[in-house]
């Protein structure tokens, strides 16, 4: 393991501290008030100090995250599912996936929020519009991927279509559906971020984007950065996770889940 | 053409001749565009074959990669319905047969190009075919691992006796294996001679070097040879 590993860990992190530090001087340096830009001390500080508070933001913004995400899997899994087994219904329904994909969600967020009525609902449907069409297209690809051979094979066992899905077509779709799950992942949050920012919750359930929003118009710069840094965190770690899932689930026979010293 | 119960007939000719295109018509893959394929086993009833009479291994081992050998072995039984200790023990013996015991945890990609192709003959023998149908299965291995897969393929068929159809471009491994040659010709693409081979039974390594060996590869060779001058010629 290695250094191979270790390089993977050091190299990034040595290269932020590097930016960081670098920050730090030019701040203090060239005397830039913390309004413009606020040196990365100043900006742990407030995180030190506001921790608390943000934390709940970022817990309301989590759970939207997190319900879009799970509702993009199983939605989208479920779809591309469907599209597979009727063409018909792939044909006239795809356009459709890709037209909602295709549309700003700023833009049709106003309505969602209009129409549905409860805020964590409004903001679920606007996070899941955009998150769960990695999930269809790349489960959709991945359904149609079957081994040729394989599939003549199973012909030639008499499988049904159930064992043919369930034994074959499904296996080979696992990877295509996680790859999709992964990209999903950011945009969900990017999604409830992003639907936040329009619907502009305050009160009790406030998320972390109106947090920023509103350290923006109190010119509470380093706030607003420490929100940022909890955000972009927040955002590796939904990666990181679902990247191990990945490799948990193909750790055995897929190429990209396998690990180089294995070789 | 016709092919006979418990013959070992090669079909042999070069790339483009419809070999692939036959073999799958026989096993029901495809469809003549003339002409009728009238297939009887011996375990048929009114006209239908039962799944698993007839094994196909294809020129790639065409495993599952997620599955383990046992799985992929496992694969003709899961789909007839039936997984039982009977089946089980049926799957370990046909790995054991083509020398893999030890190795039903491997996943595909921890194995070799020859185990691979042991993995996808074992998952045809597995269901006892009557039909055994191989498409140029042994093309992408080095030498030593074909002879190798050659002969435990001989020692398989000699065992049971399932009717074989033998794709290959290869007239050496034609002779080697085969009761019955027919060479096949493209453009189009037909049988042009149909041989029977008379060598002795259980073929052995030796033969490679025997004369009568040599004269039928020389034979064969020459009928080959016949079908493409033929073929440019045109």
């Amino acid at each position: 393991m290695s250094t191979a590993r270790l390089w993977r860990l050091a190299a990034p992190l040595a290269l932020g501290a590097l930016v960081l530090a670098l920050w730090q001087i030019v701040v203090q340096v060239e005397a830039i008030p913390p309004y413009i830009l606020p040196d990365p001390l100043l900006i742990a500080e407030t995180l030190w100090t506001d921790g608390p508070s943000l934390l709940g933001s970022l817990f309301v913004t989590l759970r939207i995250t997190l319900a879009a995400l799970a509702a993009a899997a199983i939605l989208g899994g479920g779809i591309a599912l469907l599209f597979s087994l009727s063409r018909v219904l792939a044909l006239s329904l795809f356009p459709y996936a890709v037209i909602l994909q295709v549309t700003p969600i700023v833009a049709i967020a106003p309505l969602i929020i209009i129409w549905v009525r409860e805020p964590f609902l409004a903001l679920l449907v606007c996070a899941w519009i955009v998150a769960f069409f990695p999930v269809v297209a790349n489960t959709s690809v991945g359904l149609n991927s079957a081994d040729r051979n394989l599939l003549a094979l199973f012909r030639l066992y008499g499988a049904s279509r159930a064992q043919t899905l369930r034994y074959l077509k499904l296996p080979t779709a696992l990877p295509y559906f996680l790859v999709g799950l992964r990209i999903s992942g950011g945009l969900a949050l990017i999604g409830a971020v992003v639907a936040e920012f329009v619907a502009g919750t305050g009160g009790a359930e406030t998320g972390l984007a109106f947090r920023i929003l509103e350290a923006g118009y109190r010119l509470a710069i380093p706030r607003l950065f420490a929100a940022l840094f909890l955000l972009s965190v927040t955002g590796i770690l939904i990666y990181g996770l679902l990247d191990a899932l990945s490799r948990l689930l193909l750790r055995h026979w897929h190429e990209s889940a396998i690990e180089e010293e294995e070789e | 053409m016709d092919i006979r119960r418990g013959e070992f007939l090669s079909l042999l000719g070069p790339s483009g001749c419809g070999k692939t295109t036959l073999l799958r018509i026989i096993a029901g893959l495809s469809e003549p565009t003339s002409g009728i394929r009238r297939l009887s086993l011996a375990t048929e009833r009114s006209g239908q074959i039962a799944a698993g009479r007839i094994g196909f291994v294809f020129q790639d081992p065409t495993l599952m990669p997620w599955g383990t050998v046992l799985d992929n072995v496992l694969l003709p039984f899961r789909i007839a319905g039936g997984v039982g200790p009977a089946e089980r023990k049926r799957v370990s013996a046909e790995i054991g047969a083509v020398g893999l015991a030890g190795f039903e945890r491997a996943y595909p990609r921890q194995l070799s190009g020859g185990m691979r192709m042991r993995v996808s003959i074992a998952r045809a023998l597995v269901t006892d075919p009557e039909l055994l149908l191989l498409d140029e299965p042994f093309a992408a291995l080095d030498e030593i691992t074909r002879m190798a897969l050659n002969d435990d393929l001989l020692r398989l068929w000699d065992k049971r006796r399932p009717t074989v159809v033998f794709v290959t471009h290869s007239v050496f491994e034609s002779v080697y294996l085969s009761t019955r040659i027919a060479v096949m010709r493209s453009r189009p693409g037909r049988i042009v001679a149909d041989l029977p081979v008379d060598l002795p039974q259980p073929r052995e390594r030796t033969l490679r070097t025997m004369p009568s060996y040599a004269a039928i590869c020389m034979t064969i060779s020459q009928h080959l040879a016949a079908a493409m001058s033929d073929e440019t010629s045109k």
